[in-house]
């Protein structure tokens, strides 16, 4: 194992794979230095997957090199699943044992001997509030459960590395925002993650850096400000009772953008509680009643549009998931009319 | 610990898997001990009458239990190792596969903890359809040697058709489809000398039926526990499970590394 600071604690250099004609990663560069958090951000079919599959040794790349802690992902194999953990999409986990059976599996798989295993199986339990379903079969437990031991039975040989595939995909908001604390904390004790994810905010949250993975290729990277500064999405929408309303404060708000049939009016603005309270004062001042006030935050489809000029869901023919909590599409559609 | 000690450091894991797994999931295997003893019964006391009075034995139904004990100890691998594919096949189309792929364990340790296990289940599925059958009223003048030399060629023969259904339930798509294809060995059974003198088959069936690799399986072990001579069948029985031992061994590692080679995102 390398340990000095500073160290890329993942390295890849221009890695390509295609399956037949298909191409899924082309010429993907990453780097990820030692004790921090790389956010894989793209939509379903960007490649994320296939990115972590190759760099956790489970395929092989068409082309390219990897390092991991210093192994070369290549040549030595073995010395990589040494000091990696993966967390996948679907669960890794043995449905027919228990919780505490399946961290019991991955420590004798991790040669820690009798006594160290149980005492760190009985540790993890604790840590991921797994103690008092420890005794059950996996079919009894709740979908964050599953995830919260999935990560756990990750951790039992305290690797250095980390790869979570959409580690919060399908989690209801407060398992989320436990997932979000775990993985912070294994940052804070210098364990390097690598995490895929559809959302920014999770990106956001969590990511020291970011790159935007779309159709195999990075097509942007940087901290999540320099990201969100290259987005011009962020507003609020002001939905008024009367036309006669909207027009007004359309005629006091020239940088905003009106509805004349939804009754709304766009105006940019940074989210901030100080700027809301600047735009809402001058409106009362103007005795301009604001029936509705809703705040839109630049999401992926923003970071997306802005980077790649596309849409999210042109890609993924799914949409994205409404993640951020305001009304996305009818964000979306003013910003589209806008644009 | 050397590579050695870690692969068998690792193969003991995996079977210690393998075993909670079978408990955690009693109806299959319970089902799978289960049926050779319902044929049994279904064969002594529903056809037997009529089948052993064919043995030119005027001890009809007595007889036959003594004839088809070999034959319903092959059916007992056979349905074993239904159990085998379906767990395979669990493991490869689950997400745990990945996890042990992606950690410094004894590759072939998934494997071996799964034909481990499955030979373990089948030894005792036997031990227990030879016990019911002596309580039926079996008897064989076999001492301790020859029921070794039984235990010894139905366990060789077992280690291949388990190798077998571990290389199905890697090529199986689904566990739907790995659970089915073994059913071809169970009617593979009956297409030989377990249950009918194969005198009695049309020609074309009674070649194949000879010939075909359960049979001398079969004959062996009826040999052994009648006292009669064995010799040429032992070799065959012995040559035809490690054939099909070695070769389906290859034929699953191959396809257990092919997986892990293709397979899009």
């Amino acid at each position: 194992m390398t340990g000095q600071t500073g160290a890329p604690g993942i390295v890849a250099r221009d890695v390509c794979k295609s399956f037949g004609n298909h191409v899924v990663l082309d010429h993907v560069n990453l780097s990820v230095e030692e004790g921090t958090v790389l956010a894989l951000l793209g939509p379903n079919g960007a490649g994320k997957t296939t990115m972590v599959r190759i760099l956790s040794t489970l395929i092989s790349p068409s082309s390219g090199s990897m390092q991991i802690a210093g192994h070369d992902v290549a040549d030595d194999p073995d010395g990589v699943r040494a000091v990696i953990g993966v967390t996948g999409q679907f669960s890794a986990v043995d449905n027919l044992l228990t919780g505490a059976e399946n961290l019991r599996l991955m420590a004798d798989l991790r040669h820690l001997g009798c006594e160290a295993g149980q005492r760190r199986v009985a540790e993890l339990l604790e840590q991921f509030d797994l103690t008092d379903a420890a005794g059950k079969v996996l079919s009894a437990y709740s979908g964050g459960m599953r995830r919260r031991l999935d990560l756990a039975m990750t951790l039992v040989g305290r690797p250095r590395v980390i790869f979570l595939d959409e580690p919060t995909t399908g989690l209801d908001p407060r398992s989320r925002l436990t997932m979000w604390q775990k993985i912070r904390e294994l940052v804070s004790d210098g364990v390097t993650v690598l995490l895929t994810t559809q959302y920014l905010d999770e990106a956001d949250q969590l990511a020291d850096r970011v790159a935007v993975l779309d159709q195999g290729r990075v097509v942007a990277e940087g901290t999540p400000a320099e990201l969100k500064s290259r987005i011009p999405g962020g507003h609020v929408l002001l939905h008024f009772a009367r036309p006669d309303l909207l027009r007004s404060a359309a005629g006091l708000l020239p940088a905003a953008d009106p509805d004349e049939d939804q009754l709304v009016l766009q105006v940019p603005s940074d989210g901030t509680v100080s700027s809301l309270r600047e735009l809402l004062d001058e409106l009362h001042h103007a005795r301009i009643d604001v029936e509705r006030l809703t705040v839109h935050t630049p999401d992926l489809d923003d970071v997306f549009f802005a980077v790649t000029g596309s849409h999210v869901a042109a890609h993924a023919g799914t949409g994205h998931a409404p993640q951020t909590g305001q009304a996305p599409q009818a964000g979306h559609a003013l910003q589209g009319a806008q644009r | 610990m050397t590579t050695l000690a870690y692969t068998l450091s690792d193969s003991r894991v995996m079977l210690r898997r393998n075993l909670k797994r079978q408990l955690r999931y009693p109806s299959m295997t319970v089902m799978l001990v289960g049926m050779p003893i319902v044929l049994l019964l279904l064969f002594v006391y529903v056809f037997g009458g009529q089948l052993g009075a064919g043995l030119g034995s005027h001890q009809g139904r007595h007889a036959y239990l003594d004839y088809v004990v070999p034959g319903l100890l092959l059916i007992t691998v056979a349905s074993a190792v239904q159990g085998t594919s379906i767990m395979v096949a669990m493991d490869m189309t689950g997400g745990i596969i990945d996890r042990f792929r992606t950690m410094a364990i004894a590759r072939a340790s998934v494997l071996t903890g799964h034909v481990l296990g499955s030979l373990i289940q089948t030894l005792a599925g036997m031990v227990i359809l030879v016990g019911v059958a002596i309580a039926l009223g079996f008897r064989s003048s076999a001492g301790v040697l020859e029921w070794l030399a039984v235990a010894g060629i139905l366990a060789l023969f077992a280690f291949g058709l388990i190798w077998l259904a571990v290389a199905l339930g890697l090529a199986a798509k689904s566990v739907e489809t790995a659970s089915n294809t073994p059913m071809v060995l169970l009617l593979l059974c009956f297409f030989g000398n377990g249950f009918v003198l194969t005198s009695t088959m049309p020609a074309g069936l009674r070649q194949f039926a000879e010939y075909q690799p359960l049979t001398p399986v079969a004959d062996t072990v009826r040999g052994l526990l009648t006292g009669a001579a064995v010799g040429d069948h032992a070799i065959a029985a012995t040559a035809w499970s490690l054939g099909i031992a070695v070769a389906a061994y290859f034929w699953a590692i191959s396809l257990y590394n092919r997986r892990r080679a293709a397979e899009p995102n």
